[in-house]
Formats: C-alpha cells, structure tokens, sequence
C-alpha cells in the first residue's frame, strides 16, 4: 500500500475553516499575544492560519530554533505568562531540545508546538519525520500528540494549564500535518477533567504548627528562598514574615531577587559561588526554613556537610522534591505564598536569636564578596557594580552561563523579583541573548541588559537580526574574557593549569558584526572609558552591542571545590 | 528491598514510555512491569516490581510516578494484604521416558502442560513469584530451553486485617 500525505485544501480560500484555525482561536482564547516561531513544511497549515488572523498576535521568527525558545523563556520568566512557541517537525523540533530541557529544569512554562509529518505516513521515516514524542518525554512536563482535530481545542487549553499551574514546565504539542491542514466543521468541547493532575495548593495545618513550633525553640534560623517564591508570587510575604521574626535570608541562584539583596536581614546567595555568610548560615543553623528551592547540588556541595545540625523544613509544591536530596523533618507542600500567609497564622511565639543574628551581621562585614581592582584595565566584578550603579538596580538583567553568570549574580544586588534571568538547573550556554530579547518583548519599557559571555554569545548570537528588526532597546555586555573562563578556572584550579582547548585567542570584530546587523557596536578596554559610556549608553532607546574586555586571569571567588562541604569555602576574604 | 507498586493510569499513547523512561532516568531498579486493563474502560493498571536500597528511595519512585498527569493512583501494596500473581511459561527438554518424571514434580505446583514435542514439554504455571522460582529450579536440571515470565500483576484483597502498623506513607505532607 502507499501512503501519501493527506493534501491540504487550499482551494476553498478562507470560508472553510481548518486545524490550524482551531488552533489559533485556542491561542486567542489563552490571550497569547507573543510568539517565538519558525516556520517549515509540516507547519505551513499553522502559519498559513496565522496569515489569516494577522493583527492577533506579535510572531517573531527567530533566526534558530534554539533563539525561538530561550527567548520564550526569557518572555515567560519575567512576565509569568506562558512563553509560546512554534516549530516545524524533524529539524524544527530536535532544535528546540535543549530549550526544552532548560524550561524543565528550570520549571519555566512554556506551551511548545511541533509540526509533525500526516498521521497517515507517521513510523515510516517520512521526510522531516521525528519522534517528538519519544525525544521529548523525559524533558516535559507533560507532551501530547494529537490524533484528532476535535481533540485540539481541548488539548491546547490542558497544555496551558498544565505549563502555568503547580509546579510550572514545558508542555509539548505535536501536531501531524493532515489535522492542522484539514477542513473541519463545528465547535468542540474543551471542558478537561485531570484526575491525575490535582496539585496541592493549601498547606498541611499540622505540618506548619510543627514549623511555628520550630521556629519558637530556634537559636539559629536561616531560611533559603528559592525560584518557589518567584513563582508563587510570594515575595511581598516572605518580607513581612522575615522582617516581622527577624529572620536572616539567602537565595538560591534562581531565588535571586525574591528577596532584596540590599535588605539588612539578607545574607546574599548560598551555594557553590555564594557568600561566606550565606554558606556559614546553612551549615551552622539549627533550624532551616527552605521555601520553593530544590536543595540542587551546586547549592548544598557534599551533602554530608550540608545544614549537618538543623531541623530541616520544606515548602515546595512539588512532593517529589521533598525529602530527594536532603532529610526533612518537616514537609509542607504547598504553594509558596498560601503557605506563608498560613505560616503568620500559626506563629505564637517569636525565636530567640540576637546572638545569631549579630553574629551572621558581623560575617557580612568581615567577609564581603571580594575583588582586586587595577588601575586602569577593567574587571568583570566591577564591571558588574558599574552596570548595577547607573541602572540603579532597576535593569532586567539575563545572563548566559559561565564566570560572567556567577559575577552578576553575585554583583548585582537584586532588590526586586523577576528582574534576573538565567539558565539555573541545565546552565545552557547561548540562553542568555535570546532570553534577553523575549524578556524586553515582555517588558518593552524596562531596561534590559544581556550580560553574555564571549564564548556563549557565539552560540546564538545570529538573533541580533531580532533586535534589528524591531529595534528592541537591549544592551548587549559581552564580558570578554578572550576564553571560556569558567571552564579555563577549573582547569587553573583542579588541572594543573592545562588549558586545554579553552582559550579564544581567535574572535570576531564584535563591534563589526553588530554593525553588520545595523546595531551600534562599542568596544571598551579601560575603566575611564566604561565610566565615561555607560550612562550614555543607558540613555540611548536602541540596541547595542558592548564588547567589554576585561582581565582574562580574574576568577569567581569565593568558592565551594567539587566534593567539599559549604563549610570548606576557598578564596574567602581574610 | 523489594516492593510491589501499582499505578493506574490513563490509557493513553506514549504513558507506558514516560513511566519506563522515568523509571531508567532515576535509575529505580524494576525486577518486573506488567500493564493491562481494568474493569474501566479507558484504565490501565500497572504492576511494578522494584529493588530499592531504602525508604527514601522508595518514596522518590512513588513520588515521580505520582508525579505523571496520566497517572491516578499509585500504591505501594507490599504490606498490605494482597493477591500477587505472575505467570510463567517453561519449555523443558525431555524425552519420552522423563515425561512422567516431569508430569510428578509439576503436579504439586498445580502447574499443566500446554504442549508436547519430540524432545520437549512446555509447561504453563502461576503463582507467587516465588513458587514460580521454585519450580524452574526444579526443573532446571532437566534442561530449560526457554521461559517466559509475566511479571507479577497484583491487588489488594477484599478484606484487610485491621492493623494500625502497616507502613505506609502519604504522598502529601
Ligand atoms: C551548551 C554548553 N556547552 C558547554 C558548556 C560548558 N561550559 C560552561 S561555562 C563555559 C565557558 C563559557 O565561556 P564564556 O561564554 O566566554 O563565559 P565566561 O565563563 O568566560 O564568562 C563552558 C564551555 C555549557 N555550559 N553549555
Ligand atoms: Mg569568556
């Protein structure tokens, strides 16, 4: 038997409607404004529905699959909405892999639709065929495939809620090509019922008595925000209770900006490249609050040592995340701010603990972040301050992964939420630009500021077409560093200095290429020059490139080497 | 230690990959799978068995099984009261004169023979996996040509002893 494609009927013009159209009467109905995309054949129905209902959404097509996703995800972590996006089959989709397996660990939501070849010839290695459902599985939240259009309108609204809500991640669609290109008739039902799929909202009350309980025997408190409160919208919650106990708080990478990192009670970020003060409070607490962070192990380092003497307590809206890496004694799945709000409830007597406090406030002083500064050659760290003074903090700042990911995280004192963005769980170098540019689609009044490295920039730098076609206002910092720094650290540190393959003594003219896009380019090597740019550079409402050189030898410090304990910091300030 | 886990899931394309690939992903040690309908139409119900070195390990499995949209319910039934059965298929070699020999050892298990060749015999038996361990080492001697298992599939009785200590742990909270 041969199976040929089912042939799209296009010869009725616009009075029958198709799939696609269902499809994108579904995306109206979900109030998607934005769309990463990329069209190709087993999408040409969608695009071609897309065509006719031009004015209802902003689509910008992306020059690489990869750009199309980290820019929803940049879109969707700083606005809470899910980042939608649209790629064709075979290549389009295996593309958008990495992005995908980003939004999942990261729990990002995105709603992603892949093309895919008819149904008829599906599991005959059909051109452009691929199992998007296979391959994506293990980095889903959950993916479907539809197999028939009354299926579609309901399927799209399930993938929106299940991206959004609980524990948020990316949701894969596959779409064969025949039900997005067939005519269909009627309206259908998109009323859904998930029996398995009921996340738990409201804490446990015995659970938080247990905590309140906790608390009140507590000498030595320290509660850990994590991207949790970002995501609950928790923020304003977690100040009132902290502030209210005085209870000293540290982030996680990804909870940067949950909580004001110039906030007196603030010990900055914990973990592998976190402060003194912030690692000395985990590992000596007695009692350790975690709100909505998954105890990762670039936060703990040798679990052994981690929080060895605390009773650990846990909010997450995910279970399987409680009691994964580190012993709880008290688990509370919730979401974050229900969770908080209920927790002030239960609160009948304050913690005892001035010592402690006086104690962590003296670790702040005597053991800042730390830096040598030239005369005149810039540093990345105090590039990072200098970008954080003129913006005033306000930016939106993204960042791709490396040293220059450690030293804004580290150097720009996050005061709001969802002002930072940044590839956590997968660190996914090229995240960084893209993101960027989705995060100023999201906020076009806000400043935005792509902080990239000289290697990860390369890997997706071909979306400064995005910027030039819409003229979206990022400025683009290349920490250039003449290597992969981080990778180049550890080779100094723990490889006898062999840099094997980690230098890049041969880079484009950044300045140029920028130009190339029809973006003002600059490169700046002294700090007077910097100094002298920024504020100009804040000021100008356009793109622009910076390719800032900086000292090749700098390092992030201080440090927790692989294997130690969050006790065991090296280049910590003496 | 090994646990008997039921899932019941939605009868969808792609659940069985998801939760097998969960399984391999989390590196959780499955002795057996076994998938099939139940009395709901749309309802599959899975039957695992795992090797866990402990009870934290115990809990992630349940956990991300939990965790699957298509999947309604998961139970870790090993302490309760239970009806556990496996299915196995034996062939052995065997001429004429062993028949008998082999027809005695099988009679005991309650086990029957569903085909006969030349030089074999294909015995069919069911049970707890232990007796049906049982039985192929008594019949290994004779020489096992081929077998098949099921893996076990299993519920809850109707009835359960009324005992407060039966470890068990909520998934929530
Ligand atoms: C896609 C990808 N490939 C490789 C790595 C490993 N890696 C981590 S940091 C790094 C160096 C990044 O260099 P650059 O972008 O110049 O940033 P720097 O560390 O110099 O600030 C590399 C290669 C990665 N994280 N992601
Ligand atoms: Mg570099």
């Amino acid at each position: 038997m041969v199976k040929t494609e089912a042939k799209p009927d296009t010869s009725t013009g616009n009075k029958t409607k198709t799939g696609a159209d269902l499809l994108v009467e579904s995306l109206i109905n979900e109030n998607v404004t934005t769309i990463f995309g990329y069209p190709g054949g087993a999408v040409l129905p969608i695009y071609d529905a897309l065509y006719r209902a031009k004015g209802s959404f902003d689509h910008i097509l992306n020059r690489h699959e990869q750009g199309a996703i980290h820019a929803a995800e940049g879109y969707a972590r700083v606005s809470g909405k899910p980042g939608v996006v649209i790629a064709t089959s075979g290549p389009g989709a295996t593309n958008l892999v990495t992005g995908i397996a980003d939004a999942m660990m990261d729990s990002l939501p995105l709603v992603i639709f892949t093309g895919q070849v008819a149904r008829g010839v599906i599991g005959t290695d059909a051109f452009q065929e691929s199992d998007v459902m296979g391959i994506t599985t293990p980095i889903t939240k959950h993916n479907y495939q539809v197999q028939d259009v009354r299926d579609l309108p309901r399927t799209v609204k399930e993938a929106f809620h299940i991206a959004s809500t609980g524990r948020p991640g990316p949701v894969v669609v596959d779409i064969p090509k025949d039900i997005s290109a067939n005519p269909v008739e009627g309206t259908f039902d998109t009323d859904f019922h998930l029996p398995g799929y009921q996340p738990t909202t409201k804490p446990n009350p015995l659970q938080l008595k247990k905590l309140a309980e906790a608390l009140a025997k507590a000498k030595k408190p320290v509660v850990l925000a994590g991207a949790g409160v970002l995501m609950g919208k928790a923020s304003e919650e977690l100040r009132s209770l902290v502030e209210h106990y005085q209870l000293p708080v540290t982030t996680t990478l990804l909870g940067l900006g949950s909580f004001p990192g110039n906030h007196k009670l603030s010990l900055g970020m914990a973990g592998m490249h976190g402060t003194y003060a912030a690692n000395t409070a985990i590992y000596e607490c007695d009692l350790l609050i975690n709100i909505g962070a998954r105890f990762d192990d670039r936060l703990t380092g040798n679990l052994e040592k981690f929080a060895p003497d605390a009773t650990v307590a846990h909010i997450d809206i995910d279970p399987a995340e409680i009691g994964k890496n580190v012993t709880t004694h008290i688990p509370i799945v919730a979401d974050s701010k229900v969770a908080l709000t209920m927790l002030g409830d239960h609160i009948k007597e304050a913690p005892q603990h001035k010592e402690w406090l006086n104690r962590l406030y003296d670790n702040k002083i005597q053991y800042p972040l730390w830096y040598n500064t030239p005369d005149e050659e810039m540093v990345p760290q105090w590039l990072i301050e200098e970008v954080y003074n003129v913006t005033g903090g306000n930016a939106i700042i993204t960042t791709d992964v490396g040293q220059h990911q450690m030293w804004a995280a580290q150097y720009y004192a996050f005061d709001q939420p969802n002002r930072w963005v940044t590839s956590g769980g997968l660190g996914t170098m090229g995240f960084g630009f893209p993101a960027a540019l989705g995060a100023q689609l999201a906020k076009p009044n806000d400043t935005v500021v792509a902080v990239v490295g000289d290697g990860g920039f390369q890997m997706t730098l071909q979306e400064l077409s995005i910027l030039q076609e819409r003229q979206l206002p990022v400025k683009v910092l290349i920490v250039n560093n003449g290597a992969l720094g981080m990778v180049r650290q550890w080779q100094e540190s723990f490889y006898e200095q062999r840099y094997s393959e980690s230098l890049l003594d041969v880079q484009p003219d950044f300045v140029k290429l920028a130009e190339a896009y029809g973006i003002k380019g600059m490169k700046i090597e002294k700090q007077t020059d910097l100094v002298n740019a920024l504020p100009d550079l804040f000021e100008y409402d356009g793109p622009v490139v910076v390719d800032c050189r900086v000292l090749q030898q700098e390092n992030v410090y201080p440090m927790i080497a692989p294997g130690k304990g969050i006790n065991e910091m090296i280049g910590v300030k003496r | 230690m090994k646990r008997i886990i039921t899932a019941t899931v939605n009868n969808r394309s792609g659940v069985l990959n998801r939760i097998t690939g969960l399984l391999q992903k989390r590196h959780f040690n499955i002795e057996s799978i076994s998938v099939g309908r139940t009395e709901v139409e749309g309802i599959s119900k899975m039957t695992f068995v795992v090797d866990v070195e402990d009870n934290q390990k115990l809990e992630q499995v349940t956990k991300q099984l939990n965790k699957q949209i298509e999947v309604l319910k998961v139970s870790d039934i090993t302490d309760k009261a239970i009806v556990a059965r496996e299915l196995a298929l034996i062939k052995v070699m065997s001429s004429g004169q062993l028949r008998s020999e082999i027809q005695g050892i099988i009679e005991p298990f309650r086990a029957s023979v569903i085909d006969v060749s030349k030089d074999s015999l294909s015995i069919q038996v069911t049970g707890k996996p232990d007796k049906i361990e049982a039985l192929i080492d008594l019949l290994r001697p004779y020489g096992i040509k081929e077998l098949a298992r099921t893996g076990v599939t299993a519920f809850q009785r109707g009835q359960q002893p009324q005992q407060s200590e039966l470890t068990s742990f909520s998934l929530l909270n």
